[in-house]
């Protein structure tokens, strides 16, 4: 059996059918989905970071206008949700593509600048000059789109999406490439590799995936402000969940976001300020004492982890 | 209109160049981003607040202190943090992480120490310790001091004084860089680490140095923050770390010269925008950071260029 075979059977298919289950036997509704959306942003993080190496430090700005084009299409063409929901992808793919030029900039560079792009994002979708068009900072309210199972089924089935697409990334010649450029690019272009089209395609994937989460998230929340959409913590809690397991590799962002955001949860959000302490301790722990993720303490056996 | 937008940008460019200077240091020297810069300023303003309402004195005494403070502070995370850093893979990357979760870790203390409401400090303290001395020296009665005219035009005393303090603070970090031993070695780690490595310079300790110089630096221009922008409150670290980052790479890595240009340029253009569009003002810092990234990576002064 192709090794491509088995990570389909053995781990995507019983991720998704346990969270397509979930929700007949688990009350909270609301936790499902987040892990769902976690899930989802944190292999889009996996496959430029992991894949490329690129930090994407404001991987938010395509969440947030994912989440912005699914509210204007359902705003100003009263389209169906699933329409809009395709909509949010390409917006994200949109913004990736304006941003495209942002991959001639390395390292720390790379990472601030996305940074700022989502920022400016941000206050151009919150500018009160563009009020007629993206309501500003008053935020945006979907009564007619309000349905909180099928965004929950649209949510699983992107997932299970982008899980196959990182099926695919880990078991194909493109997927190695991209490794091989991002360990080494110069070698690899002499390899042969199409070192600037593989970037901009892991780019553009990895863009079209937070737009859709953003997108499926406005059709489940469906009041919203541009403050919540567009908040660093997302960025942050999907490079966090899939650091902490482990990047580029399959298992590594689920056992992430599971262990993380199960954490999270189980702390409560009744004194955040002493949640975020804990949180930046754990996040400098982790850089300084396993920065290769928790997959690293079975690598490091030479025990081989997908 | 014109005259005042331009000489409050090169007064709170001056201010501005203060507050990137910092982080300049330590990216230019360590190769780290240090994502908890903003936090620094952050604390710098608290101890100015500690200053004011434990000793009731001109939060002017808060910038020696500040330094001391945090230039031990400094030296003392450096040895935590960074050597560990530097053994692993990536560490310009997991640098960014890193000071992510200290900025965290800061914020949080802060909170719950002191809640999250916004702090402000009356701007006619700042400099009560001139007009005492004028008195002391001259006679005359002692009063708030009024605004300073610059060419027939009024600006708040803070605005000015705070300027004078960045550009004292950028001369004597010129001084340090280019007139003493320690910053002649700063440079050489500067432009290639490892080959100062192999030349037996200490790069530990010089790093250390810079690093507690940088958030000393960015300390100091906290203390003139809450006059600068108003108010501040723990969640001030974020907007002001980007904000740096803008000036730091408007102007070029590793030059104090091309962030205080770079400070300069920032703070006109903001001040232009704040008078004639207000309400594009918040989107400036970042289309221009991305803007110069993107055309001349290396900075207004630099040469180095970094592309992948």
């Amino acid at each position: 059996m192709p090794s491509s075979l088995k990570h389909l059977l053995f781990m995507v298919v019983p991720l998704v059918v346990i969270f397509a289950v979930l929700p007949g036997v688990y009350q909270n509704h609301l936790l499902l989905f987040n892990f769902v959306i976690f899930l989802i942003l944190a292999q889009g993080v996996n496959i430029i970071y992991g894949f490329t190496g690129y930090l994407p430090f404001g991987y938010v700005g395509f969440f947030g206008a994912g989440a912005y084009g699914f509210a204007i299409m359902v705003m100003q063409y009263q389209t169906p949700a699933v329409l809009a929901v395709i909509v949010a992808g390409l917006v994200g793919v949109a913004l990736g593509l304006l941003l495209t030029p942002l991959l001639r900039l390395s390292g720390a560079y790379f990472a601030i600048a996305n940074l700022a792009a989502s920022l400016a994002v941000l206050h151009f979708v919150a500018n009160p000059a563009l009020e007629s068009v993206t309501r500003g900072p008053y935020g945006v309210a979907l009564s007619g789109t309000f349905d909180p199972n099928m965004a929950y089924a649209a949510a699983v089935v992107v997932m299970a999406l982008t899980l196959v697409f990182v099926v695919f990334l880990k078991n194909s010649r493109f997927g190695l490439a991209l490794q091989a450029v991002r360990e080494d690019s110069v070698s690899a272009s002499m390899a042969g590799v199409d070192v600037v089209r593989m970037r901009v395609i892991a780019w553009l994937a990895s863009a079209l995936v937070a737009g859709l989460a953003g997108g499926v998230y406005a059709w489940y929340v469906s009041v919203f402000y541009p403050d919540n959409v567009f908040s660093g913590d997302f960025s942050i809690f999907a490079i966090v969940f899939a650091l902490f397991g482990g990047v580029a590799t399959i298992t590594g962002p689920i056992i992430g976001v599971i262990m993380l955001y199960g954490i999270y949860n189980l702390i409560g959000f009744t004194a955040p300020q002493y949640f975020q302490l804990i949180y930046g301790l754990l996040i400098m722990g982790l850089v300084l004492f396993l920065p290769a993720g928790l997959v690293s303490l079975a690598t490091r056996r030479g025990w081989h982890v997908p | 209109m014109l005259i005042y937008a331009l000489v409050a940008g090169v007064l709170f460019g001056l201010y501005f160049s203060l507050v990137g200077i910092g982080l300049n240091l330590v990216f230019g020297v360590m190769r780290i981003v240090n994502l908890a810069h903003g936090d620094f300023l952050m604390l710098g303003a608290f101890v100015a607040f500690g200053i004011v309402t434990l000793a009731g004195i001109d939060p002017l005494f808060a910038v020696p202190l500040a330094f001391v403070v945090f230039l031990l502070v400094g030296v003392l995370l450096y040895w935590v943090l960074v050597p560990r850093l530097q053994g692993s893979v990536n560490p310009e990357m997991l640098s960014i992480i890193l000071f992510f979760g200290l900025s965290q870790v800061i914020e949080a203390i802060t909170t719950i120490f002191s809640g999250t409401s916004e702090r402000s400090i009356q701007s006619r303290l700042l400099g009560t310790v001139f007009s005492t001395i004028k008195v002391k020296l001259f006679g005359g009665k002692p009063g708030p001091a009024g605004p300073v005219h610059i060419f027939g035009q009024g600006f708040p005393a803070p605005w000015v004084i705070a300027a004078g303090t960045s550009l004292l603070a950028i001369a004597l970090v010129y001084v340090y860089l280019y007139r003493t031993r320690m910053g002649t070695l700063t440079r050489a780690v500067m432009s290639r680490r490892d080959e100062a490595l192999a030349t037996g310079i200490d790069v530990d300790r010089i790093s250390a140095a810079a690093f507690g110089i940088g958030l000393g630096l960015a300390a100091v221009a906290g203390v003139f923050a809450p006059f600068m922008f108003g108010s501040v409150t723990p969640a001030f670290g974020a907007d002001a770390t980007v904000t740096s980052f803008a000036i730091v790479v408007l102007g070029s890595l590793g030059n104090p010269l091309g962030t205080a240009l770079g400070g300069v340029v920032y703070g006109v253009c903001y001040m232009m925008v704040q008078t004639y569009l207000s309400s594009w003002a918040d989107l400036l810092p970042y289309v221009l950071l991305i803007f110069i990234l993107l055309l001349r990576p290396s900075g207004l002064l630099g040469r180095r260029v970094r592309v992948a």
